[in-house]
């Protein structure tokens, strides 16, 4: 029996997500790298309650309609803030919960303030080695950034070579949404540019890896120096349909911006 | 003192960049610190570094350039570049905390005389982005932050202790304002550079903790 990890539709992709759910998402916090189908098809699917683990939880489709303005959207875009318009999100572990622009205010950011959710505010680089730590099996790890701000707080510190630190663990999740380039039917990803970002990093930091790719392509034609994620982390492939996969951005037209 | 002529945000870039020595691996922040890129001599060549996963990327990109998988971490689209390489999140952070990064320049809303930071929580908001500041300020061999020298109503940003929440402590060793270029000593902050047509008093007055003259104190070369 072949091994193959494609599946047929997103929505199949997700089908056993659950409410209550940790749920990493790949990506930065712009469109590149984002696994949009995937979360769109989650948000069909529906699960409530869920922890999202992501570097930026996101602007949700308003606000997207305002980014336009100053930066390149593409009418796919899908992100966290959008799973906390629909009230999917329990709690975000992040490094950017809210957008820069005081004057954005998100989703969840209206859901923050009025208590609605809840946040850890997690360094960057900290999220991202808690989430690697999780992925390579490591109990816990000190970590020299933290002490002394907001990060510290509830966490040991101990003092090594002469400087503090805290003690983080990992990031134990139940999902994560990637967003690869190319994929072969074994799970074996290689990603674009800066999309590989969050992506490769949560690629097996999670009980179910799941991959947005553009192309499902045969085994063998992806070179095994460029591939940067190995099957091993993968656990289900979907790919993206004809007009997903394009990089010329349809930008959204001025009277969509003026009605957000 | 309100009157007199402050560096304009090119200025203070322009300022930081004498900074880049040839080979350098350089971190910038959004805001300010993303101008300065344009400002070093063509003969350094200077690595720039991105935390969303990229070392040596080339220029902004124009509009028909411009592709979604290559931005840098303000979210600005940028290029490619020969010897550009790319990199997934925690290894760019290995890259950071790993003392690889010679130097990293990010913006402020307070600086402490013991070179505190605080530049991602505006008390008002209640909640803020914290991003990968904190790992730049605690790893990068050199941190220095650009700002203005006040808050937009006039108040110091540069003060005795922050009453913002921190972004790390005791890590900022130069701050190059719109008034002055300043570094921070054990002794405390020393004065090094004013802006033309400013005395040391002046500039003293705008700021909360006392400064030491540096004996070598001069005009900003703006050249």
């Amino acid at each position: 029996m072949a091994i193959n990890k494609v599946v047929s539709s997103f929505d199949e992709a997700v089908k056993d997500f659950f409410d209550g759910a940790t749920v990493l998402i790949g990506g930065f916090g712009t469109p590149g790298g984002c696994p949009s189908y995937l979360m769109e098809a989650l948000g069909r699917q529906g699960a409530k309650d869920l922890t999202i683990v992501c570097n930026n939880v996101g602007f949700g489709k308003e606000l997207m309609k305002i980014a336009a303005m100053f930066m390149k959207v593409p009418d796919w875009w899908y992100d966290g803030g959008e799973l906390a318009n629909n009230r999917q999100v329990k709690k975000a572990i992040a490094a950017f919960p809210v957008l820069a622009s005081p004057l954005l205010v998100s989703p969840f950011e209206k859901q923050l303030r009025a208590k609605e959710v809840e946040i850890e505010i997690v360094p960057q680089g900290t999220l991202a080695e808690r989430i690697r730590a999780a992925k390579a099996g490591i109990g816990a790890f000190y970590c020299p950034v933290g002490p002394g701000t907001i990060a510290e707080k509830g966490k040991e510190v101990r003092i090594i070579d002469g400087k503090k630190h805290v003690l983080e663990y990992p990031i134990k999740a139940d999902f994560a949404l990637i967003r690869a380039y190319k994929a072969d039917r074994l799970g074996n990803l290689i990603y674009r540019g800066t999309s590989r970002t969050f992506n490769a990093t949560m690629a097996g930091a999670a009980k179910v890896t799941i991959a947005e790719v553009d192309d499902v392509v045969e085994v063998g034609e992806l070179d095994p120096e460029r591939i940067a994620t190995p099957a091993i982390y993968v656990d289900r492939v979907a790919a993206r349909p004809e007009d997903g996969r394009t990089r010329v951005v349809q930008k959204i037209s001025k009277e969509e911006q003026l009605a957000a | 003192m309100a009157d007199k002529e402050r560096l304009s945000r090119e200025t203070m870039a322009f300022r930081v960049a004498k900074e880049f020595k040839d080979g350098m691996v350089v971190n910038l922040g959004i805001g300010i610190p993303t101008l300065c890129a344009n400002y070093p001599s063509p003969d350094k060549e200077i690595l720039y570094h991105t935390e969303n996963g990229a070392l040596n990327f080339g220029p902004n990109a124009t509009p028909e350039e411009a592709d979604l998988d290559l931005v840098n971490a303000g979210g600005q689209m940028v290029t490619t570049k020969p010897g550009m390489s790319l990199f997934a999140h925690d290894e760019s952070f290995a890259m950071i905390r790993g003392g690889h990064v010679d130097l990293c320049v990010l913006g402020a809303m307070q600086v402490s005389e013991k070179g505190d930071l605080a530049n991602w929580l505006l008390p008002e908001r209640g909640i803020g982005s914290i991003g990968g500041a904190m790992d730049l300020a605690v790893s990068a061999k050199k941190l220095i932050v650009v700002t203005e020298h006040c808050t937009k109503d006039g108040k110091p940003k540069i003060v005795r202790k922050c009453a913002y929440e921190l972004t790390a402590p005791e890590c900022v060793d130069m701050i190059v304002s719109d008034v002055a270029v300043i570094e921070v000593t054990d002794g405390g902050l020393v004065l090094k550079e004013m802006a033309p047509g400013w005395t040391a008093n002046e500039i003293q007055k705008l700021t909360e903790p006392e400064l030491i003259l540096s004996p070598d104190l001069k005009e900003i070369e703006l050249m």
